[in-house]
């Protein structure tokens, strides 16, 4: 992906593409986005080498000035990556889903193509061309002390706005047409976090507004907690419920039961003479 | 015998002696041994094979849900009234629930052993379902549901559908995000029976859903209604299955006058009981290792939370699929709405396939008018009309499990949710036909091989080579006893249509029936083979004899392998 | 035996060799071999023993927080020695059955079901003699009186179930009222259009779920919450207000693009919230009804008929989203009556 971009390093973007963005984040997003962006920390080498990154691997698709690429039936090759904010990259960088690697239904998460710092170079880039959540700190991702009363209450908030999709293991689940909601296991506390606030793909949002910083930081120790429990009646069967028991009850209960009746009929050895 | 001489009689001995006493009382006045004498119970012979103990699977785990269930019951609060929890469980402290569920927590986390006993209780639940429907299959693959037989298969079914509604209930007692899930279903499957849908409801509910009563409920159906009826059913299967005596395979020295096996006391005893420790230590090890229905990750039921592969447990998972794929029909007519999307689906096609299980044995009956007894079995190939039909039936019934599981196969093996529905959709329809016509040609072709095996021997895997450079298999005859074994079983009728009028030339009455009955049995007996008549026996031997050396008694220096196709040894 | 057999007509093309001759097995031919497998039978039974005290101590002894291979120690010990103990019990039994019980078999002649004519001749006499002593026959205003007292028997029997519930009410009316406010589930807090992005769904509740009466206790609780819970419960969403198309008289049921429809499937009732930003699609996890939420909840897939119910929205004078009325189409799933209710509902609106 990132070889077949770089025909597309012209210089082009630049200062233009900066005030471009701006223009187009102060129109749009001033309303929905009432945070503030905090990319501000960002020094201006690394917003910088994130613009080369962005130039050579992310602008065939999302346009040389990350306004989105459409199609020609009006859809989007590439979305519009002004004031998504560096919680959307890091999200979609540091889970490996962008770049894609094909089109798909939905972007598969895999091994990152970018390592921890062009990431947060490219989070940079993005973050400046327009007001976006910036990638969540401590309040939202740091679950050490957490009491038993805020991991249940985090358990609440997860069975009614997450387990639809994600299964009440966070095992994931199907989405129409081939497109489906990621298994949470193994996924950062960082990520989770990124996935709520920014909406990746299908995902719809939950604002800080609507969904705490607290209560998703609550919402996550409740995900570290059912997947770090013990399972405690022994083989889980990947969280996946009762088609998996079915499985078992077939190929395990009547598959072994079964192998019992037969050596109960079988004849056994014989000798010829008495 | 080694023991021959060893042998002792029960009354010489210190026990028996201990014994005879209370024996002789109760003797006096219950007259048991004549009892016993009369049915010839303690002696009863049993044919032995492996596919005969199949119901036995299904008896021993509905033995184990009993017992697992009153250990249960000990604990459980059949209520839904409102408690916050403050277990062992930390996850889940705070958490407004109901009793039900708060209870079924206690057991599964407060209650030493009661997460296991629990566990035993599911699987169980879940093998003896399975079990049944293993042997309802082997009892309509060996056509043993035949005269005299009939009544004890309309039994066999009625324990079938009772095991699924007390699997059902019991799946909704937890009240927990599953259950609560399931009943929501039923809610709405109620609701769609026409006319009187609201009214079931509400006296089901007590009122609008979920209401108070619905867990106390089912409860008392849990543990006491179907469980008693299930017993009572067990009782009738068991007491029909003595008084017919079990079928048995064809062989020799086996008829449909006799019964060849092995006696009650003491082998099948033995077997039997044995079986019943080997199926509770069986479900006790899945309950120790494989974690069913882990309530706690579900949470309480709350009726704005689900969780996504939401399923019933995997013997309702036909009837998801049926309502899964079902197209999206509803009408309104007489000021009435009609939700065929739920009703047909969820209960007029449940009841269609219990309605062809029970109506079989009599259809079958009709179309081949065979009004004999039947104790031999049938092997599957001889009977292909019947074979087929009941392989398009689980075809049927496979394509509804595919469509009931269709989530969880999209996320799994990465495809399309709304693709796999539609191809269950077609797949219903076509897929049985061609499973029909499969099984129905392999059953064809299995009996032609045995015509052959019995008319040309069977193959040796010995080659020879013959003066003019051709290679040839030599064949061996089969043994009698498998020859016999092969042809033991109904020639074919001779069809013919039936007359249209009477030797008056007055048109016959009934006359359209019979010419439908004549198709469906010339349908039924399509294609089969019959088996070889006494004169092909004795052309194929003449036969034999005149081309030299096929087949030939096998001496001991024979190398080539046995009517089994194992290689003899010397 | 073989008498009847030779009567059989010879139409078979191969004759019952009759049972083959008896075959012994090792153990009853060699004494060591019946001693090896005495030994073994009983073996399985001491073992079984010690797994069954080792049940107990694993009761006693261990602590049901403690962990073995990431699962319950308790559940596996006490499974695994009770399982065991079982299993080898078992085993033993059907070995001991195998190995050392008698192995001839047994041959038992079968009769009809059928009893014999003169059994039902007697039987029929027998039933003829009651029947007639009793005047059953002979007396037919008592036979016709007693099937009429008998038929009905079965009045009290089903009028007794009457009180098992209410009758159905007519119009199903949620919680939902002019002027109540929307409120996230779970938290409970009231929410402003600013709080929504585009692309986002909230979870929300009517606000009476949340309120408390005079005394401080809530409104709603318990399984009549449940109940509430299950007609009233709703998702908010935010769209570009350019990719909505609403029906005509729902141009104003929604504020910035934020429309709020009915949680609860229209096919059998399961809380919906699988929505997807991109496509507006909202998908139930339980049958696969799929929604489309930009197009006034239109049915576009699976087995739901109808759409789902919308709620029109406003804004309170504190900025914050309210009920404009109860839904205006039933909620949850269908059943007879509801053509009836909905043309009253319309009627009334």
């Amino acid at each position: 992906m990132r070889k077949l971009s770089t025909r597309r390093r012209h210089p082009l973007a630049g200062i233009a593409v900066l005030l471009v963005a701006l223009g187009v984040v102060g129109g749009v997003y001033s309303a929905v986005a009432p945070e503030p962006a905090k990319a501000a920390t960002a020094s201006t080498q690394d917003v910088e080498a994130g613009r080369q990154l962005f130039l050579i691997g992310c602008a065939s698709c999302h346009g040389k000035n990350a306004s989105g690429i459409e199609t020609k039936r009006g859809g989007n090759y590439g979305p519009s990556l002004i004031g998504v904010g560096a919680a959307a990259v890091d999200f979609q960088v540091g889970t490996g889903r962008m770049p894609m690697a094909k089109t798909a239904p939905q972007a598969p998460k895999k091994d990152p193509e970018y390592t921890a710092e062009e990431t947060r170079q490219l989070a940079a880039y993005i973050a400046t061309l327009g007001a976006g959540p910036a990638i969540p700190d401590d309040e939202y991702t740091d679950t050490s002390g957490k009491t038993a009363e805020q991991i249940s209450e985090g358990g609440e908030f997860f069975r009614t706005n997450c387990t639809a999709c994600h299964n009440s293991v966070g095992a994931g689940g199907a989405l129409p047409n081939g497109k489906y909601a990621p298994a949470l296991d193994g996924v950062s506390a960082k990520h989770i976090a990124e996935a709520m606030i920014t909406g990746p793909q299908q995902m719809p949002v939950f604002s800080d507004d609507v969904i705490t910083p607290e209560d998703k930081s609550n919402i996550i120790a409740y995900i570290q907690q059912v997947q770090d429990q013990p399972n405690y009646g022994g083989m889980g069967g990947g969280g996946l419920g009762p088609v998996v028991d079915g499985l078992f009850t077939w190929i395990i209960g009547i598959g072994g039961l079964v192998i019992a009746a037969v050596w109960i009929g079988a004849h056994g050895a014989r000798v010829k003479k008495k | 015998m080694s023991t021959i001489d060893e042998q002792t009689n029960i009354e010489d001995t210190a026990f028996g002696k201990k014994a005879a006493g209370p024996v002789g009382w109760l003797d006096d006045r219950l007259g048991l041994a004549g009892a016993s004498k009369r049915s010839h119970l303690l002696r009863k012979v049993f044919p032995e094979h492996w596919s005969f103990m199949l119901g036995e699977i299904a008896l021993w785990s509905f033995v184990v849900l009993l017992l697992t269930g009153t250990f249960l019951t000990f604990w459980f609060v059949p209520s839904m009234g409102e408690t916050t929890y403050n277990g062992s469980y930390t996850p889940l402290n705070g958490v407004e629930m109901s009793q039900a569920f708060a209870s079924t927590l206690d057991i599964s986390f407060d209650v030493r052993g009661g997460l296991l006993i629990r566990q035993i209780h599911h699987w169980s639940a879940a093998l003896f379902v399975a079990a049944m429907i293993v042997h309802m299959l082997r009892v309509m693959f060996t056509g043993a549901y035949r005269k005299p037989r009939e009544l004890n298969w309309l039994i066999g079914l009625g324990l079938l559908l009772l095991g699924l509604v007390e699997g059902f209930a019991g799946y909704s007692l937890p009240d927990d995000l599953l259950s609560g899930t399931g009943l929501r279903f039923v809610d709405g499957l109620v609701r769609s029976i026409p006319i009187v849908g609201s009214y079931l409801e509400f006296f089901i509910f007590g009122g609008e859903f979920p209401g108070d009563l619905i867990i106390p409920r089912l409860y008392m159906v849990h543990i006491l209604l179907i469980p008693a009826l299930l017993l009572a059913l067990i009782g009738a299967h068991m007491i029909l299955l003595v008084f017919h005596k079990h079928t048995q395979w064809p062989g020799p020295g086996r008829t449909e006058k006799n019964v060849v096996g092995y006696p009650m006391l003491p082998v099948y005893a033995a077997k039997a009981g044995g079986f019943f420790f080997v199926v509770f230590g069986f479900t006790a090890l899945m309950g120790a290792t494989l974690q069913i229905n882990p309530i706690w990750v579900y949470g309480p039921y709350n009726p704005s939370e689900v969780t996504a592969g939401s399923q019933p447990d995997w013997y309702m998972g036909f009837v998801e699929g049926a309502v899964r794929i079902f197209p999206n029909w509803e009408s309104t007519f007489f000021n009435y709405t009609w939700s065929w999307n739920v009703f047909l689906p969820g209960a007029i096609l449940p009841g269609v396939f219990l309605g062809v299980g029970a109506g079989w044995p009599f259809i079958e009956q009709w179309i081949t008018g065979d009004k004999r007894e039947h104790h031999l079995l049938e092997r599957p190939r001889n009977a292909p009309f019947r074979t087929a039909f009941i392989v398009s039936g689980m075809t049927a019934y496979a394509v509804l499990w595919i469509a009931g599981g269709n989530d969880i196969i999209a996320t799994q093996f990465h495809l399309s949710l709304n693709a796999i529905t539609w191809f269950c959709r077609f797949a219903f329809f076509i897929l049985p036909i061609v499973m029909f016509i499969i099984t129905k040609r392999i059953c064809i072709g299995l009996q032609r091989a045995d015509a052959n095996r019995i008319l040309h021997g069977y193959e040796t895997g010995v080659i020879e080579r013959s003066p003019d450079g051709g290679f040839s298999e030599r064949h061996a005859p089969l043994p009698v006893g498998k020859q016999f074994t092969l042809t033991n079983h109904d020639r074919l009728p001779v069809l013919e249509a039936p007359p249209e009028t009477d030797h008056n030339g007055v048109a016959v009455p009934h006359g359209r029936m019979a010419k439908l009955r004549a198709k469906a049995r010339a349908f039924y007996y399509d294609g089969v083979v019959d088996k070889p008549t006494v004169e092909d026996v004795h052309h194929a031997e003449e036969h034999l004899r005149d081309h030299d050396g096929h087949p030939v008694e096998l001496g001991d220096e024979f190398q080539g392998v046995s009517e089994t196709g194992i290689p003899r040894v010397h | 035996m073989s008498d009847e057999l030779d009567q059989l007509p010879h139409t078979e093309p191969v004759r019952d060799p009759g049972l083959p001759e008896h075959q012994y097995r090792p153990t009853d031919v060699d004494p060591a071999q019946d001693k090896r497998a005495e030994r073994q039978i009983s073996g399985m039974f001491t073992v079984a023993s010690l797994l069954l005290v080792g049940f107990c101590v694993a009761y006693i002894m261990i602590d049901k927080d403690q962990t073995f291979l990431g699962w319950s120690a308790m559940n596996f010990t006490l499974g695994a020695t009770l399982g065991g103990a079982m299993l080898l019990m078992g085993v033993g039994i059907i070995q001991w059955a195998k190995k050392l019980m008698g192995d001839q078999e047994m041959i038992e002649l079968r009769h009809p079901a059928s009893s014999s004519a003169e059994d039902r001749a007697d039987t029929l006499k027998q039933l003829n003699d009651g029947i007639n002593e009793s005047g059953f026959g002979r007396r037919p205003m008592i036979r016709r009186s007693l099937f009429l007292s008998m038929g009905f028997l079965a009045l009290p029997t089903v009028i007794m179930l009457r009180d098992m519930g209410p009758l159905p009410y007519g119009h199903r009316n949620t919680v939902w009222k002019k002027g109540m406010r929307v409120v996230n589930d779970v938290a409970g807090t009231p929410i402003k259009p600013s709080d929504l992005q585009v692309g986002q769904l909230v979870n929300a509740e009517p606000a009476i779920m949340y309120e408390m009466d005079e005394e401080g206790h809530p409104v709603l609780h318990g399984t009549e919450l449940l109940a509430a819970k299950s007609k009233a419960a709703v998702i908010v969403v935010r769209m570009r207000p350019q990719d909505i198309s609403p029906a005509k008289g729902r141009e104003n049921w929604g504020v910035d693009g934020i429309l709020c429809y009915s949680k609860i499937c229209t096919h059998v009732g399961c809380p919906i919230s699988l929505w997807e930003q991109q496509t507006h699609h909202l998908l139930c996890p339980c049958h696969q009804s799929t929604f489309d939420l930009a197009d006034n909840g239109k049915v576009v897939f699976g087995p739901a008929h109808r759409p789902l119910p919308q709620l029109p929205l406003a804004v309170d004078s504190e900025g914050y989203l309210i009920a404009v009325s109860d839904f205006t189409e039933i909620v949850a799933p269908s059943y007879p009556e509801l053509a009836r209710d909905q043309k009253r509902l319309d009627d009334k609106s």
